[in-house]
């Protein structure tokens, strides 16, 4: 934290929290290793976080304390799993044998690192990127869930139900960075037609939603050495992410990818260049994912939506022009007691 | 042939948006690829959810144009000639439910706008929950022979 908060914007319990963090933001430069004491509470609206990935060393303190932190979330499924139907497309997916796995996103791992070298300005460059879910702010995931079992909160947090998950993974296909992982033999689908619908349930970061509620920071920000992440009111988080990127001469990623997410990295190095740095070491693909520009994957939900509210309009201008005498058919001879209205 | 009251291209209209409507529905459940749907040559269109999602959209506002179209009609004229069935009533006040659900779910997905996680499911389910009885209700009709939902006063 480097900026004052403008009292203004934020709840009384959010500026006593600015004047004890910002406050003393003050009297250090901007960028340097700042703690945060807690997250603001929710009236200050949507919350994003910002990754200096200069500071970030790989440590990964922060994967050992995401896990920590949502351990009673994990799945603990009953084996023999059902068998789904039909076999040779739809699979198991067990990862309760692999828990240990820590180079990607699982449903025991919410978070992992990604490491790439990149040449810039002339200097090489080795860049740790900590990756989890984006938290978009019109998220796909949840948007497109056709069972409600996802949803995005007043706080910006995006979560998916394990009461409610099917785990059918639409929210992987969907989301633009396929960040949620599967584990079969759990959920919802068990007591309903366990062979023939549903696989599981799917799993992704919170961001330590019981922590935040009680206005705590979550795990991987709490316990990070560097103090690599921000957490704050996006608006702040924007105007931090802007600066810091002008001071360093760095380059902004999150903050226009699918419409704006509240997660927003700022890199000394492009994020095309850590793309493909990602790519020749094989960083990059299931369950590890990218940073390629993405755009707006419900843009055109979003202009439909002004259509269907066109339509109706529409009908009553075409109905109000008589276009119902010629809906009204010729009456034949025979029983009335019949006909289509719709 | 049966004697109808009012265009058969209404009729035909309405039922080829509502079963469009019902497909494209169905297809947000991510079941096409696992039985093999998107293989069949055609339609491997149903397995891409954005598409089929926004195709739902646009047969949504099919609906939404020929629900204000009848329903301008009806005040303006029709409602002195003709009236609805008990069937007609009951697939209409279901159909309401399913469109205003559905104009819900459309609001949800905006930017910008987040919905208590209640809410969200009370929407989804309700919208769900409302295109199965309704396709229940619309197949009890056609058994019954009384699919009409209207006649003349």
């Amino acid at each position: 934290m480097s900026e004052p908060k403008n009292p203004s914007t934020v709840s009384r319990r959010g500026f006593l929290k600015a004047l004890g963090v910002s406050g003393a933001g003050l009297l250090v430069p901007s960028g340097a290793a700042m703690a945060q004491d807690g997250t603001p509470g929710p009236d200050d609206g949507e919350l994003a976080t910002l990754l200096d990935l200069s500071k970030c060393i790989g440590c990964g303190e922060c994967v050992n304390a995401c896990r920590e932190s949502n351990a009673a979330k994990f799945p603990e499924p009953k084996k023999p799993f059902p068998d789904p139907i039909p076999s040779r497309r739809a699979k198991n997916e067990d990862w309760s044998e692999k828990r240990d796995v820590e180079d990607r996103l699982t449903p025991y791992n919410w978070l992992f690192i990604q490491t790439a070298e990149v040449e810039h300005k002339g200097e090489m460059l080795e860049i740790n990127i900590p990756r989890r879910c984006m938290h978009c702010r019109n998220p796909p995931c949840a948007n497109m869930c056709p069972f409600g079992a996802a949803n995005k909160q007043q706080n910006g947090i995006t979560r998916i139900s394990d009461k409610l998950c099917m785990g059918g993974a639409k929210c992987r296909a969907v989301c633009p960075w396929h960040i949620p992982q599967r584990q079969s033999g759990v959920g919802l689908y068990l007591h309903l037609l366990p062979r023939l619908a549903g696989n599981g349930v799917m799993y992704k970061c919170d961001r330590c939603h019981q922590l935040v509620a009680r206005g705590e920071l979550p795990a991987c920000i709490d316990v990070c050495p560097e103090n690599v992440q921000t957490i704050g009111p996006r608006a702040e988080i924007i105007e931090q992410a802007r600066k810091l990127a002008a001071e360093t001469d760095g380059y902004i990623y999150g903050l226009e990818e699918n419409g704006g997410t509240n997660t927003i990295y700022v890199s000394p190095a492009p994020f095309d260049k850590l793309d493909k740095a990602l790519g020749k070491t094989k960083s990059k693909g299931k369950g590890r994912p990218h940073l390629q520009p993405v755009k707006d994957v419900m843009a055109d939900e979003t202009n439909l939506a002004t259509a269907t509210l066109l339509a109706p309009v529409a009908g009553i201008a075409a109905g109000m022009l008589g276009v119902g005498a010629a809906l009204f058919g010729e009456e034949k001879n025979g029983p009335k007691e019949d006909g289509n209205e719709r | 042939m049966k004697d109808r009251i009012v265009s058969p291209w209404l009729s035909r209209l309405f039922v080829a948006t509502m079963t469009a409507l019902a497909a494209t529905g169905m297809m947000q459940m991510p079941l096409t690829r696992r039985y093999f749907i998107t293989d069949i040559p055609g339609m491997a269109w149903t397995g891409d959810f954005f598409l089929v999602h926004k195709l739902h959209y646009i047969f949504a506002a099919v609906l939404l144009f020929l629900a204000a179209l009848i329903l301008t009609n009806w005040f303006r004229q029709w409602k002195d000639r003709i009236r609805l069935t008990a069937w007609g009533t009951t697939r209409a006040i279901i159909l309401a439910g399913i469109i205003l659900s559905g104009l819900l779910r459309v609001y949800r997905n905006l930017p910008g706008v987040t919905l208590h996680p209640d809410a969200i499911l009370a929407i989804e389910w309700t919208h769900f929950g409302l295109v199965m009885v309704m396709g229940c209700v619309a197949l009890a009709a056609l058994i019954s022979r009384q699919s009409a939902y209207v006649q003349k006063r």
